[in-house]
């Protein structure tokens, strides 16, 4: 038997100001990080198909990338404690930091996925291009429109290549979301290197949910299909996630027990991630392969909800478990 | 390694009586504001009644030779300091409180200041380039506190380590930690 006690304050509770770490706005820039990488692999990938029935996935989508992806940032941004110095990222390289990859990864996203939508506007998005267009005129004596004419069809010119790096890219970005917190040995419930690949499919499973939201007819009868065998492997990635953990050694089966045995977090992770977010959305398909009518929105959103709700669980539960480890020195 | 200093902290557990001076003393040194601190004191009992004991501990960060909080800065923030292989440093000009570093640290010694920055122990680096011990180890009372160079093999630290039992806090996690603790 052994009992700690802390003697003199140390922390009151590791939630306290200056001893918080990660909250939810790390859990939504993953997620967010997430969503984008699967969205630029889909719309890059059905660009090289060049398929007639795609044309959400192919044209429409590709706008909500960069857009999603300034989102995440937004919400990393918000989470430094030390935003003044928020530039540093990009002043250097860390070989090591899989935080410095990821944000010049975020760099890498921006100009592929903008040159990949400047490449389809015309088609997507008509009237975003005219007015791009319209507006750019009158500045700098037209010298913008010019560089803006360039770049469309040096684009153009270049889909299939942008579309080539696109999907590289796009797989870093999901694979880094979850390698971020897979590389904190001191963290047992995120140190397993399977939430690099459990990250990056449920990411393109959010991305293919999200274009659902848009499309219909048969290009949401083939997304559909796509979505549910990517759900498959997810189930079949957090099954392994579980058996490492499981069987890699006390401190990780003890850390990952908070997701069976967890007040709080257990409940949240088998309804929110396994239920609603997995389970239920394979259900809705099969049922609407089977002819029987459910609302459309209702598979996508709960598989987006699923992605975040599963972000959530990780990103709180290794602090959640850093939290009672505290409680019982205290 | 080439001449680098490596500094280490030896604590005696036999001594040390759980004062709490070295916290007030570091505390007070480094200006550290209220509800953070850069240095606590664990009381672990072991055993079952009446068969107890009890050991006290000093605790504070590391000082890896191998710090998970160095490999994680994304900035060069958390580094060496320059004359020695394991002196552990954040540079606030350099941090932007993306605390990898903490979330990094398995001893959780690692804090945002109010302004901002991630801090934490120095071994109260401007005292010891003035020739001085660190504050925790002035002003014990007991004496449990070493400090000294390991790559001197005639410093009391190094002398210490070779004629007592010690142990390191969670060597599992592969950070080779400078903070020994005589048993």
């Amino acid at each position: 038997m052994n009992e700690s006690v802390f003697v003199t304050q140390k922390m009151t509770s590791s939630f306290a100001d200056g001893w918080h770490i990660w909250g939810w706005e790390v859990s939504l820039y993953l997620f967010l990080g997430g969503l984008t990488a699967g969205i630029l692999i889909l719309s890059a990938m059905s660009l090289l198909k060049k398929k007639e029935e795609l044309p959400v996935s192919s044209k429409l989508a590709i706008l909500w990338a960069p857009i999603f992806l300034s989102l995440g940032m937004f919400f990393l941004f918000l989470d430094l404690t030390n935003k003044i110095n928020v530039l540093r990222f990009y002043m250097t390289f860390h070989v090591t930091s899989v935080m410095s990859w990821g944000s010049w990864i975020l760099l890498v996203i921006y100009p592929v996925s903008i040159l990949l939508l400047l490449s389809v506007m015309q088609e997507g998005y008509p009237g975003i291009y005219k007015f791009i267009r319209k507006n750019l005129e009158p500045l700098v004596h037209g010298k913008l429109l010019k560089v803006f004419d360039l770049l469309v069809d040096f684009s153009i010119k270049k889909r299939d290549a942008i579309a080539k790096i696109a999907i590289p890219s796009g797989i870093a970005l999901g694979i880094y979301t979850g390698i971020l917190l897979s590389a904190f040995n001191a963290r047992p419930l995120w140190n397993s290197a399977i939430l690099g690949p459990l990250f990056l499919v449920s990411g393109i499973s959010t991305g293919t949910a999200f274009v659902l939201l848009l499309s219909s007819g048969k290009e949401r009868k083939l997304l559909l299909s796509v979505d549910s065998k990517l759900i498959l492997t997810e189930i079949f990635i957090l099954f392994l996630f579980f058996i490492g953990q499981i069987t890699g050694g006390a401190q990780r089966r003890d850390a990952v027990m908070i997701l069976f045995k967890g007040d709080i977090l257990a409940p949240i992770f088998w309804i929110f991630v396994v239920f609603t977010g997995l389970l239920l959305p394979l259900i809705l398909e099969w049922l609407e392969e089977r002819g029987i009518e459910v609302p459309q929105k209702l598979q996508p959103l709960f598989v987006l909800a699923g992605g975040l709700a599963l972000r959530i669980v990780l990103v709180e539960g290794a602090f959640i478990l850093r939290e009672l480890s505290t409680k019982a020195l205290l | 390694m080439d001449n680098k200093i490596k500094y280490a902290m030896v604590i005696d557990t036999k001594l040390c009586v759980g004062c709490g001076a070295c916290v007030v003393a570091c505390k007070t040194e480094n200006e550290v504001p209220e509800g953070r601190s850069r240095v606590w004191v664990v009381e672990e009992v072991s055993g079952v009644y009446p068969k107890l004991s009890m050991e006290i501990r000093s605790e504070r960060c590391n000082h890896c030779t191998n710090a998970p909080c160095v490999s994680a800065c994304p900035t060069g923030a958390s580094h060496y300091h320059k004359s020695s292989e394991n002196l552990v440093l954040v540079d606030s000009k350099k941090c932007t409180g993306c605390k990898a570093c903490m979330a990094a640290c398995p001893y959780d010694a690692r804090f945002t200041m109010p302004e901002g920055y991630v801090t934490k122990c120095t071994f109260c680096l401007h005292r010891i380039e003035k020739g001085e011990n660190p504050a925790c180890m002035s002003v014990c009372p007991a004496r449990a506190i070493h400090f000294g160079d390991l790559n001197d093999s005639n410093s009391e630290v190094s002398v210490l380590l070779k004629s007592r039992k010690f142990k390191v806090l969670q060597p599992e996690a592969g950070t080779q930690p400078n903070v020994y603790y005589l048993v």
